[in-house]
């Protein structure tokens, strides 16, 4: 049976160079990222992202990093090779 | 202004405040291109690692260099972004871990 594929979203400032590289690093792994540059959004449509992230990171500090039902705040390489299962 | 033109200003004042611009010299390039875009966005150098309120009042304390710097750095070694970062952080004699947001709650655009 194929390995259930896990999603992994990413909540980022296009300005952060930690948030640069944990773009690299799934870039680098080979796995496919939902990315979404906060900074970049507006309006009702950056009021509904940052609500997403206020509930997976009350803190709302970047990146926030979401891999299937867990989260990591900050690239933190060690940690979210752990939530990668590896 | 480039980042190549501002990373040999930055590190002459960093050294002569005692500490030292990150010796990751790519990873710093980012950071000063993240600043020079906030710059143009907001008019200011609004940290490029936290999100802006866009208004200089209500972002004074992380017009870089912000005003958690010096803390994170007597603290961690390496302020929020690791831009600026004490001697002993380059030379790897203290261990570079992730610096927690110092930013008080209220003050942060959430």
């Amino acid at each position: 049976m194929a390995k259930k594929k896990t999603k992994i979203r990413l909540y980022t400032l296009s300005t952060c160079s930690h948030c640069l590289r944990t773009k690299k690093f799934f870039k680098e792994i080979g796995i496919d990222a939902e990315v979404t540059d906060v900074d970049l959004l507006t309006g009702d449509e950056r009021e509904k992202i940052m609500n997403e992230v206020r509930k997976l990171n009350p803190d709302c500090t970047f990146p926030t990093i979401c891999i299937d039902d867990k989260v990591v705040v900050g690239f933190n390489e060690e940690r979210i090779r752990k939530a990668l299962g590896e | 202004m480039t980042a190549e033109q501002l990373h040999p200003l930055l590190s002459g004042y960093a050294e002569s405040q005692g500490i030292r611009l990150n010796k990751d010299r790519e990873f710093v390039m980012d950071i000063l291109r993240g600043l020079l875009t906030n710059e143009q966005r907001y008019g200011y150098r609004s940290c490029p690692c936290r999100l802006a309120w866009g208004t200089k009042e209500r972002d004074a304390d992380i017009i870089c260099p912000c005003v958690y710097r010096d803390p994170d750095i007597k603290e961690y070694g390496s302020c929020y972004c690791e831009l600026y970062v004490s001697v002993e952080w380059n030379e790897g004699k203290r261990e570079h871990r992730q610096v927690p947001e110092r930013r008080p709650k209220e003050k942060r655009k959430m």
